[in-house]
């Protein structure tokens, strides 16, 4: 900021240097932070998995030794079938249900939008806890199932569209949203009906939303270990694989192996996002209209009717977990009690409720600040073209790296004699900054996007004005986005208060979060309290997301009057 | 709430001065274990308590999770070690840890007690055994009734094929127990006989669980009706309210020892010689005996409500070789019966 206002009013070239370099600083600055928290964790994995178990170089032979065994194509096989079909489910559960959002004048629609987020509210134990009550063995709609049985793929893909849903919503729903009115215009003066309409105008639009939604849902299911671990009974996916070597066996050279080859798919369908975003030209340019929906009776009532039953069965699982907290012992003895409230085990607790609301604060906030920095750094200087690509590429790896994997590269390089981190080993910090990595994509992805619809042209605007590049920053370019921050900040702090896989080879004495202990409860049998925790999470969460839902209004009423024309 | 910030930053300053100089005060009296743990995180805390009351000057920091991740983690911090003690932990992992070089040999006042079964060869010990546990069979007595099925008496009662998809117990590859079970059966019957009959098991098995304890929970609660688990959580599920009888097998158990020693590089070496000394002391075993099957010393104490008994069942183990043949076994089992693990219908 000196330096800033030290050189106002000097000729052109030189201010343009001072942006320059503080552009160029805090580039670098990201550059180390990610070099830190990206770069080495994987390094570290890549560079085990070549190295035998004293540390001697073995080359390929880790990797010969796994793919000698026919067990890993199966689990590869599982993996990419259940990835598969959630992923198909879940697309087409989601495009309808954004459509109806975006495109029907159904009644209820801010309402229905609010639902669709449940899911998030909820840690992942809780929706398999719920899925065992309702289609376990002793499940009351157990003949749904026609006879499968809930652990193993069916019990896998449904827990995972439950939890995939409310973000593929997110993003079909901003990509419907900005469809242009004119084509419409067009499509019903060359008489086209609904159907034809639909193929030829809103298909093609949205071709780029479905493709990221189906990337992003299908890179989530596949390196998510967490609901195949509790509901995969015995189907092998390539998630628990890295599991069994690493915690099963401490094997962290074969952990290592299975994680690179983890990677692989993840990465694939990582480039294939990035080469599909870069051949979708805008259609949507500063001249479209935003399309509105007109009322059409028989089709809103079928879209009401469609949303209550998603949003019913989404409801249904937080209502059967609030049950499962509060009965003696499902399903022998359903009195009530708060007894699974009492947590008298050690490293269970209040305070474990405390320190997730602490690292969860923490994420949002710092997460907040600096996705949206690295974003903006990424699309609005002109200069250094280069170094900004190697910043956008490193903010979107992250999305590839499975949690358990990121957090077993954390713990190794942390456990470095020596090691940068030394100090943070345990605490809370580091928390912070292994879930900020674990989420930093998604957050980049949406500043990207909520800065994209800010013409360029401002910047150009503000340097010919002479303001600095700060100063605009602040006044204009924050303000505008304001919401969209809002919104990132309630979804690294939801995020962040059920994240497990990242964590849990790194908490210490003084950092022990409530979604561990949910898993710790489960694990010593005590599926009550296990819901019992888990439900104070949903609690705080639903706050939370009031609070968020509130502070957007305001927001929107204060700052945005320059959206209103468009989106009443 | 802008002004109040100094004001906290303030009292945290003072707070870590006032904790500085108490600590640097009473440096010889008062200080602080960090002890990584393996067992359940309800018999922790009690055995927590039990050690406060004979050391009140000594704050026991507990980082407890499944042994897996515990085992984990020591690995990892090989290097740099940052626990003083590691309790809790199955004999088969400490084995290789200390061949690894990882603990701070000491023997414990009163060890020469201790059943010989339990003690480290070396001297000065690398670890000494505390208790241990052994295996038993939930059976849920309401979902038998409902599918008319046979109560088990014996391991080799669960090759029978009415028990199709109705049994689960945990992949030793991810859990003791499991292991336990497996290197108990080939014990007993031999290396040809066991496989042949974990054969047979394995048609019946609907699921392996990652956890000792989830095979009873899912038993408890009529997920199945079979799940072969530990005696200690059994009684706890049984006493909740669960339909189980807790079947102690006719053949005999495995068992599998937990162990404590001292970390390598410790900062707080005569705080973890006290808590070694408190582990296998007389109100140490009591309170271990008064959670798990059996103790390195023989204590009579009232054993918690439906415990069954297991004294006389558990077999001859041989330690060493459970440890030694733990890799060659696991590989053996994966190649059997993980790959094609599919979910039974």
């Amino acid at each position: 900021m000196k330096s800033v206002s030290n050189v106002t009013g000097r000729p052109d070239a030189l201010r343009r240097s001072t942006d320059d370099w503080l552009v160029l600083t805090l580039l670098a600055g990201f550059g180390v932070f990610f070099l830190f928290t990206v770069v080495l964790p994987v390094w570290t994995i890549l560079w085990r998995s070549l190295h035998d178990s004293k540390g001697a170089f073995v080359g390929l032979a880790n990797y010969h030794g796994y793919f000698g065994n026919p067990a890993l194509l199966q689990s590869l096989g599982n993996s990419l079938v259940v990835a598969t079909t959630t992923t198909v489910i879940v697309v087409g559960l989601a495009f309808v249900y954004a459509y109806a959002l975006t495109r029907s004048c159904m009644p209820g629609r801010p309402f229905f939008k609010a639902m669709a987020m449940v899911p998030l509210l909820t840690p992942g134990l809780l929706k398999a806890i719920a899925l065992v009550y309702f289609f376990g063995n002793r499940g009351i709609f157990k003949s749904f199932l026609m006879g499968h049985p809930l652990y193993g793929p069916v019990g896998i893909v449904m827990a995972s569209t439950l939890w995939t849903l409310p973000h593929a919503i997110m993003i079909l729903s901003a990509s419907l949203l900005l469809s242009d009115s004119r084509l419409y215009e067009a499509a019903r003066s060359l008489k086209a009906g609904p159907v034809r309409t639909f193929l030829s105008v809103t298909l093609p639009n949205v071709r780029y939303g479905l493709m990221a939604t189906g990337i992003f849902v299908f890179v989530r299911v596949l390196t998510d270990f967490g609901i195949p671990k509790v509901i995969g009974g015995n189907y092998n996916v390539l998630a628990t694989d890295i599991y069994k070597e690493v915690v099963g066996q401490q094997n962290f050279e074969m952990g290592a192996v299975v994680s690179i080859v983890l990677l692989i798919p993840a990465l694939l369908a990582f480039i294939l996002d990035r080469y599909v975003s870069s051949r979708q030209s805008s259609s949507f340019g500063a001249r479209s209209v935003a399309a509105s929906p007109r009322p059409s009776v028989w089709f809103d009532r079928g879209m009401w009717l469609y949303c209550t039953l998603i949003t019913v069965v989404m409801l249904a699982v937080i209502a059967m977990g609030q049950f499962a907290a509060v009965v003696k012992f499902w399903p022998y003895n359903l009195e009530f009690t708060l007894d699974h409230y009492r947590f008298d085990m050690e490293g269970v607790g209040w305070e474990n409720f405390r320190n997730s609301l602490v690292l969860s604060f923490w994420v949002a906030t710092l997460g907040t600040m600096a996705t949206f920095l690295s974003a903006y750094l990424v699309e609005k200087p002109r200069t250094h073209g280069a170094i900004r690509q190697v910043i956008q590429a490193l903010a979107l790896l992250p999305m590839a790296i499975p949690g358990l994997v990121l957090g077993l590269g954390f713990l190794l390089v942390v456990n470095k004699p020596g090691s940068f981190f030394d100090g943070l080993y345990g605490t809370i910090a580091l928390l912070v900054i292994a879930t900020l990595t674990h989420y930093y994509t998604v957050t980049h992805l949406t500043s990207l996007t909520a800065l994209k619809q800010l013409d360029k042209e401002f910047e150009s605007v503000a340097f010919s004005l002479k303001v600095p590049l700060t100063k605009f920053f602040f006044k204009v370019t924050v303000p505008m986005c304001a919401p969209a921050l809002v919104e990132i900040w309630g979804y690294l702090f939801l995020n962040s208060m059920t994240s497990v896989s990242t964590v849990i080879f790194l908490y210490g004495v003084h950092s022990r979060l409530a979604s561990l202990a949910v898993v710790h409860m489960d694990e010593a049998g005590r599926l009550a309290s296990a819901a019992a925790m888990a439900m104070l999470i949903v609690y705080a969460c639903v706050v939370v997301r009031l609070l968020q839902l509130i502070i957007s209004k305001f927001l929107l009423r204060r700052l945005q009057a320059w959206r209103l024309p468009s989106n009443p | 709430m802008k002004t109040m910030k100094p004001i906290f930053q303030w009292k945290n300053i003072r707070l870590a001065a006032a904790s500085v100089a108490l600590s640097s005060a009473f440096a010889s009296t008062a200080a602080e274990l960090t002890i990584y743990a393996g067992a359940e995180a309800d018999n922790i805390r009690y055995f927590s308590e039990v050690f406060s009351k004979a050391h009140p000057n000594i704050k026991l920091n507990w980082v407890r999770d499944s042994t897996g991740i515990i085992a984990a983690r020591v690995l990892a911090e090989k290097d740099n070690p940052r626990a003083d003690v590691l309790f809790a932990m199955a004999v088969t992992s400490m084995t290789n840890f200390a061949d690894m070089g990882l603990f701070q040999p000491y023997t414990p006042k009163g060890m020469d007690a201790l059943n010989p079964l339990y003690l480290n060869k070396a001297t000065p010990a690398n670890w000494v055994g505390v208790y241990g546990w052994a295996s038993t069979m939930c059976f849920n007595t309401v979902e038998a009734r409902r599918g008319s099925l046979p109560k088990p008496a014996k391991w080799t009662d669960l090759e029978n094929p009415v028990y199709r998809g109705k049994v689960t117990m945990p992949h030793p590859a991810s859990s003791g127990t499991g292991y336990l079970m497996v290197a108990a059966w080939i014990q007993m019957f031999g290396e040809e006989k066991a496989w042949a009959f974990m054969d047979k098991l394995h048609a019946n098995i609907a699921s392996y669980s990652h956890s000792g304890s989830k095979p009873c929970e899912q038993a408890a609660s009529g997920e199945y009706v079979i799940g072969l688990s530990f005696p200690f959580r059994a009684a706890r599920l049984k006493a909740q309210g669960a339909p189980i009888d807790i079947i102690m097998a006719e053949e005999g158990t495995g068992w599998e020892m937990q162990t404590a020693a001292i970390m390598k590089g410790t900062k707080n070496l005569e705080a973890a010689k006290t808590f070694m000394d408190w582990a296998v002391s007389r109100p140490a075993m009591e309170a271990y005996a008064s959670r798990y099957e059996v103790t390195a010393l023989p204590v009579t104490v009232k054993k918690p409500d439906h415990f069954p008994e297991v004294d006389s069942k558990l077999i001859k183990n041989d330690f060493a070789w459970a440890a030694k043949e733990q890799p060659r076994i696991i590989a053996e089992w994966r190649r059997r019966y993980d790959g094609k693990s599919e979910p039974r219908r």
